[in-house]
């Protein structure tokens, strides 16, 4: 059980894609324009973390190791097609923010990363916690990192405007150059957390 | 003139990594020297290429007629992979020089975000050069993958030149690395906000 947790924790924290393994940059920068835009691409990649591990792990005695990266990345991509059809049925606005990142997830390194790294290797429901905290712990940054460049950009937070209508905020931060700089400092500040612990 | 249009937008003013934030892992993974960048660089421009010739014939000669749209991104990524594969063996046999030259970067190849967002774009998205706004067709396609690529080379080698500077540089302990190339790629990024309007 304290394996288990462990499994699932890690993510969050320890070996966290974005801040730590610096792993699936693109939609991080593009899609946190807003906290609602982060947290709906970091769900979205959840979900098929969490299955396409699941899949993999019940798959790995059946797959020859050989052909294994074409079979990891056509079971990734099913679950992509799975995700697309569905955010385009129930949350279409979100579906046409996200626009062309909700397919790019087939080529998000996280997701490939773990099969390889993860799912190939171990049992279903380790495999099921470790999709979950990685993509939790995906969700999370890119919550955060929405969240900071939202306020600083359009001030507001979740959509929720706290600053006076007139007041002027720093736009850059919404804009392509801002993404850059916001998630330069963010992982500074964890490079200098950890260096100090 | 329409060609010059696609070119101009897709090096200067749409920048692939500056303004639509594809490829961003090759970007910073394969930066740190020049002679590594202009390697990666010249691979993109090979194989998005090809790749977005392949996958826009395709799509309207086989998705479409047999509307099975839904399979584009299980389809668009198996030519991709496949093609980068191809490539890889062509090149072995035929030039052995440009293979060693460009043969580590081409695995790389199949999992940037770039060369499979391009293809998707280019079959989705309405563009307006020159008219009404339309999909773009075959001729507009390949000029606007080969811009892209152009675009990206273009980045991924001028980023590289201004890394090498920085690597000698005493930043703060935790800004070493990938924060001040962040950083600095956000300040490259607003120098290309500069051409937005140009065309």
């Amino acid at each position: 059980m304290n394996n288990n947790l462990k499994t699932f924790t890690k993510g969050f924290i320890k070996e966290n894609p974005i801040l730590v393994l610096l792993l699936g940059c693109c939609p991080t920068l593009a899609t946190t324009t807003s906290a609602i835009n982060g947290m709906s691409m970091g769900l979205a990649t959840t979900f098929v973390l969490i299955m396409s591990n699941l899949s993999i792990s019940l798959l790995k005695n059946f797959i020859p190791d050989k052909v294994r990266i074409p079979c990891f990345i056509v079971v990734i991509a099913s679950f992509v097609t799975v995700v697309q059809l569905v955010m385009q049925a129930y949350v279409p606005d979100i579906y046409e923010t996200l626009g062309l990142f909700i397919p790019l997830i087939v080529v998000n390194c996280i997701v490939l990363g773990r099969a390889e790294a993860f799912a190939s290797k171990n049992s279903v429901w380790p495999s099921i916690l470790d999709g979950a905290g990685m993509g939790l712990g995906f969700t999370a940054s890119l919550t955060v990192l929405g969240c900071l460049r939202e306020i600083l950009g359009s001030g507001s937070i979740f959509g929720w405007r706290f600053l006076p209508e007139d007041t002027d905020t720093i736009l850059v931060f919404v804009l392509a150059p801002g993404a850059f700089i916001a998630l330069g400092y963010v992982i500074a500040i964890v490079n200098h957390l950890k260096k100090s612990k | 003139m329409k060609y010059i249009i696609i070119i101009l937008s897709t090096i200067l003013v749409n920048n692939v990594i500056f303004a639509q934030f594809l490829g961003i892992c090759p970007f910073i993974g394969t930066s740190k020297k020049t002679s590594t960048a202009i390697g990666m660089g010249a691979a993109v421009i090979f194989v998005m290429t090809l790749a977005t010739l392949v996958t826009w014939l395709t799509q309207y000669y086989i998705l479409k007629p047999l509307k099975i749209e839904f399979l584009q991104t299980i389809a668009f990524i198996l030519i991709i992979a496949a093609l980068v594969q191809m490539v890889e063996i062509i090149l072995k046999k035929i030039s052995p020089s440009l293979y060693t030259a460009l043969g580590v970067f081409l695995p790389l190849i199949t999992t940037n975000c770039a060369v499979l967002g391009v293809a998707i774009t280019v079959v989705t998205k309405e563009f307006s050069y020159g008219g009404a706004s339309r999909i773009l067709n075959l001729g507009e396609s390949v000029v606007y993958a080969a811009g892209t690529a152009f675009g990206f080379a273009l980045a991924l080698i001028i980023f590289a030149g201004i890394r090498e500077h920085i690597e000698l540089m005493e930043a703060p302990k935790g800004m070493r690395g990938v924060p001040i190339a962040l950083i600095t790629a956000g300040i490259l990024a607003l120098a290309f906000m500069g051409f937005t309007g140009i065309v």
